[in-house]
């Protein structure tokens, strides 16, 4: 099967990532540990730009960027700098950025994702470093603001920009693209992205080889997937009203789930680039050699390496394996009981229950889940019973023994079921008789009913198969 | 004869450094030469601390003024300008770390053009400082303070800054010994930048090895400043007496039109002392000279409009009214800038400017290797080149300012040294109708060693550093 | 020669208000010093490279290893208005 993409829809995305990860800042000592602080008590004369004070840049952010130009698949410049950027802002403190222009860092990569058609492929044109400005409160909306607070915490963190090449044909590709780049990086242990503003994302549209819009503010996955959604709605109904779309800046309000005209004088930009002088060039190429060998194994790598070594389907793999601290939870509970249980139980009870919740693979511990399989595979329990552990310590807390014992959960056999099955036999006739009768519905009755008299510990499926047992060797 | 660092050391050990800084504080106070922005309200317990703590360093109590564009945590840094009166620091320079550890006396912040756009100090918000050898004539900039200061004997010793003659200059005009050092010899950190890539701190004395001792104590390796070279110091150390053999290159274009004829004949009979001394000389071509200033200014410019972009009344000095932030910084900026702040940073944002770019600053830049080259091939066969290091002896206040070409012509002779990153020495070599010239011996990279040793030879030699200047109090 | 609209377009690229008398002026200083510039288009500099940095040095590095940061009255004394540790500044538009 071949996409069509019956609209010509053609997405780019502009990704910027914050090293997060680092212990400091792009270009000073400043920590990076802001996220929870008093605004401005993260800066100093660096990153404040007080007059005087000059960068100094952070080899592991290099490092860093490097890394993931080589899982990107991105070529590594041999030589390069920075530049100055020129404008003025009142979160940037020195009235330009200093960030890379004519020799990014790496360029020329590509990223695999699931599109519409299968595997497809989205080039990337550039990474480039450069460092995050402060961050802005409007006291009230931006255009009506009584005036504006500045705390520059963010100043100066290091930030990664990924441009990518208009390879996307649909808003759900481009989510696709986002969410693999975000578990790529994850992996490359460069950034954690459940910190605010870790990743931020402007997207360029376009439909039918039209003029492309730039969309600006995107903060989450799945607002990039709803802003091009509308966006590529509008562009359709200005063509369908025979107009010509305008290339144009964007702001997508998320609240309204719509993206606005920026509708300031388009000012024509001159940023007046240079090289910046307090920097001297770098030259990285050797580099890449040392930092190939440390690489850690990738997605797609992992994914792999789960289906050979633990034999599980594919789905179960990439689900996985899509979010690293899955695939991390994963091979530690799969080190203890058997992996085969273990990907059913995290892939498709454990995400579910989680994905239904809002949370993440942090609000469930590595010992409980392992406690779980074993008292399934031991027989202790039934899989019902689990799934009913599972729930309980995600709503209310507790451990699997303490909830078994709370709840009575321990799976009865033998006698106790047997006994059940012949009393609800002789309880209900009519429904042995609608079961003779042709209705396969009244067995699932006949064996709900065992249930309900077991308190559900015992085995739904062995249950049925005593009850067919019974009914031949006594009804018939 | 003013006194020097090793008079002072003497006058400490017999009395007190409380002493003998209050005894320069007093004639700082006696003074109209508008040499000082702001005096340090704490020089007299720095200086008992010296005393009472009985610290050691090689500047132990001893007085020095600042340029006003090295930041000095908690006092006041303006760099002369409107726009960041009322600023004070939370940091020290590297400098400043350097000389508060070495024991010397911050004794206040000396006059400057405005973020050193200038060539008279007379850009300054705080007005034009005199010259000591004629109040009625410029001292010279931009560190036109921290250079009458020495002179006038306010201070043994000063820091100023050099981004096209900046500490040359004012040396040449009061009758005082600048350096400039290599580019990266000096940490840059903390110095407000005006062109990042030609600027260098310098010290300014009345004695060339009172400058070494300074170079001693500020030219060491600072790993905050990325241009800063790792390099071998020891200036005093190299600082011998004696230039037998040095061969001098004298460059024709540094000699050219608009060099006064008494300031050609007092650098010429300055060269005629050298060859008694043993020296050789030969005429070398610097072909690309006559471009260097137009290549200095746009690149000094261009740098400039980037690097004053921070002032936008947001953060820390002065603010005007403004309907919007763009509005606020806008009219900041059109406020508290004086004019040639303004012109430079409007000649910058259009050499910088799309269209504009190829055809000022990256040709700017390449003119700028042409100029180094100049220095390179000289090097090959001459161990230091002499030249004047300003065209004429100081001119008058208010001569030059309407015409900001002509004052910037006046740089003609010590903007190319800029450019080439080389270091160069101005020293005092004699008197046009009573005011000061100043020799400028340029040289090789790192090779301070040579230019002080050839300028300490020739203050030994000459007695032009013994005049004392009108306004010694 | 350089033109009043240019002089204010580059007032304001660089944040500089120019009012209107001053932009005749500044028009025709800035012209003169331009002029002047212009005899750069003598050199024939089609084979030189560009001097960014006159020292030959590269691969300037830090460590990733935190310096500590100033006190946040430190940073605030030298702004002119503040709020809750903001430092605090006309709307943008």
């Amino acid at each position: 099967m071949v996409y069509e993409n019956p609209d010509g829809v053609m997405v780019g995305l502009e990704i910027h990532v914050q090293l997060n990860k680092l212990a400091t800042k792009l270009f000073c000592g400043c920590s990076t540990d802001y996220h929870t602080s008093q605004p401005n008590t993260h800066v100093c004369p660096v990153c404040m730009g007080l007059p005087g004070c000059l960068p100094v840049l952070n080899k592991r952010a290099v490092e860093y960027a490097i890394r993931i130009g080589l899982a990107l698949n991105c070529e590594i410049v041999e030589q390069t700098q920075f530049h100055r950027k020129n404008y003025y802002y009142p979160d940037l403190p020195k009235g330009f950025q200093t960030t890379q222009y004519d020799y990014p860092i790496v360029s020329d990569g590509r990223v695999v994702i699931e599109g519409e058609d299968g595997e497809h492929v989205v080039r990337i044109r550039r990474a480039h470093m450069e460092e995050d400005p402060g961050r802005l409160m409007h006291m009230g909306s931006i255009d009506r603001s009584k005036g504006t607070l500045i705390d520059y915490n963010r100043s100066g963190m290091a930030l990664i920009e990924i441009v990518s090449e208009p390879d996307m044909r649909s808003p759900r590709e481009a989510r696709r693209f986002l969410d693999k780049l975000r578990n790529i990086l994850e992996y490359l242990d460069v950034f954690d992205s459940t910190l605010e503003g870790s990743m931020r994302v402007d997207a360029n549209i376009s439909i039918g080889g039209g003029d492309r819009t730039e969309v600006k503010n995107i903060s989450s996955h799945k607002g990039a997937e709803r802003a091009l959604l509308y966006e590529i709605m509008r562009q359709k109904n200005i063509k369908r009203r025979g107009e010509e779309v305008v290339m144009e800046t964007r702001h997508f309000d998320e609240a309204r789930g719509v993206t606005i005209s920026m509708r300031t004088k388009e000012e024509e930009h001159d940023y007046r680039y240079f090289p910046e002088p307090d920097l001297v060039p770098m030259r990285v190429g050797s580099w890449v050699d040392g930092i190939l060998e440390t690489l850690p194994e990738l997605p797609d790598a992992r994914r792999s390496r789960f289906i050979s070594d633990y034999g599980m389907v594919d789905t179960h793999a990439k689900a996985l394996t899509s979010d690293i601290r899955v695939a991390d939870f994963y091979e530690e509970v799969a080190s203890k009981v058997d992996p085969a249980a273990a990907a059913v139980w995290v892939s498709d009870v454990l995400k579910g229950e989680l994905n239904y919740r809002d949370l993440t693979i942090a609000s469930f511990n590595v010992e409980n889940m392992v406690k779980i399989i074993e008292l399934v595979a031991s027989g202790k329990i039934t899989e019902k019973g689990a799934v009913e552990i599972i729930r309980n310590i995600l709503d209310e807390g507790g451990s699997p023994m303490d909830i078994v014992k709370e709840k009575g959960l321990l799976k009865v056999e033998g006698d106790v079921v047997d006994e059940a099955v012949g009393e609800v036999l002789k309880e209900n006739p009519d429904a042995l008789e609608d079961y003779f009768a042709g209705k396969e519905k009244s067995l699932n009755f006949l064996v709900g009913q065992v249930m309900k008299k077991t308190r559900g510990r015992a085995d739904a499926r062995s249950v049925r198969e005593m009850m067919l047992e019974e009914i031949d060797k006594n009804y018939r | 004869m003013l006194d020097g660092l090793s008079d002072i050391k003497n006058r400490i050990v017999s009395s007190s450094a409380e002493e003998v800084v209050a005894s320069y504080l007093e004639r700082i106070e006696k003074s109209n030469i508008n040499a000082f922005t702001c005096i340090a309200e704490d020089a007299i317990e720095q200086a008992k601390k010296v005393d009472s703590l009985d610290i050691e360093g090689p500047l132990a109590g001893v007085p020095i003024a600042i340029k006003d564009n090295i930041s000095t945590k908690g006092l006041s840094t303006t760099c002369s300008s409107a726009i960041l009166e009322g600023y004070v620091p939370p940091y020290d320079a590297h400098v400043i770390e350097r000389l508060r550890k070495a024991g010397a006396v911050i004794i206040g912040k000396s006059n400057m053009d405005e973020f050193g756009m200038g060539t008279s100090t007379e850009t300054s918000t705080y007005g034009p400082t005199l010259n000591p050898w004629d109040t009625e004539r410029v001292a010279g900039g931009s560190s036109g303070g921290s250079a009458a200061a020495v002179a006038a004997g306010q201070v043994p010793v000063s820091l100023g800054s050099d981004t096209g003659g900046s500490v040359r200059c004012p040396a040449a005009f009061c009758g005082a010994v600048g350096l400039k050092p290599t580019y990266g010899a000096v940490s840059r950190y903390g110095l407000v930048s005006y062109a990042n890539s030609l600027e260098q701190i310098g010290p300014l004395a009345n004695r060339v090895e009172d400058v070494a001792a300074l170079m001693d104590v500020i030219g060491t390796y600072d790993n905050r400043d990325s241009t800063c070279v790792k390099h071998n110091a020891g200036y005093t150390d190299t600082l011998q007496d004696g230039v037998d053999g040095l061969k001098i290159g004298v460059p024709d274009e540094y000699f050219g039109e608009g060099i006064d004829d008494n300031v050609q004949k007092l650098v010429w009979d300055a060269i005629g002392k050298f060859e008694d001394m043993g020296a050789e000389y030969t005429k070398v071509s610097m072909p690309n000279t006559p471009y260097a200033l137009a290549a200095y200014y746009i690149i000094a410019m261009s740098e400039a409009s980037s690097n004053l972009a921070r002032f936008d009344g947001t953060r820390y000095g002065n603010r005007s009214e403004g309907e919007n932030w763009h509005m606020m910084a806008s009219k900041t900026r059109q406020e508290k800038f004086g004019a040639e702040v303004k012109r430079r940073i409007l000649l910058g944002t259009y050499a910088l400017s799309a269209g504009y770019h190829d055809k000022y600053y990256l040709k700017a830049l390449k003119v700028r290797t042409l100029v180094k080259q100049d220095f390179e091939r000289a090097f090959e066969d001459v161990d230091v080149l002499m030249a004047p290091t300003m065209p004429t002896p100081a001119f008058k206040i208010g001569e030059k300012m309407d015409d900001p070409l002509s004052l910037y012509l006046s740089d003609v002779n010590t903007v190319p040294i800029n450019l080439a990153g080389v270091p160069s020495i101005s020293v005092p070599c004699g008197f046009s109708e009573g005011l000061p010239v100043g020799l400028q011996v340029i040289g090789n990279y790192f090779d301070e060693a040579t230019i002080l040793k050839a300028a300490h030879s020739f203050e030994k030699n000459t007695d032009h550093h013994t005049k004392l200047a009108a306004e010694v109090v | 020669m350089i033109t009043k609209e240019q002089v204010e377009h580059i007032g304001w690229l660089a944040r500089v208000n120019i009012d209107e008398e001053d932009a005749s002026e500044f028009a025709s200083e800035l012209s003169t010093v331009l002029d002047y510039f212009g005899q750069l288009d003598e050199v024939d500099t089609s084979d030189v490279k560009p001097t960014y940095h006159v020292a030959d040095i590269m691969n300037v590095f830090r460590e990733d290893e935190p310096r500590g940061s100033l006190e946040q009255d430190a940073i605030l004394a030298n702004a002119e208005e503040v709020q809750d540790g903001y430092i605090k500044t006309p709307k943008i538009i």
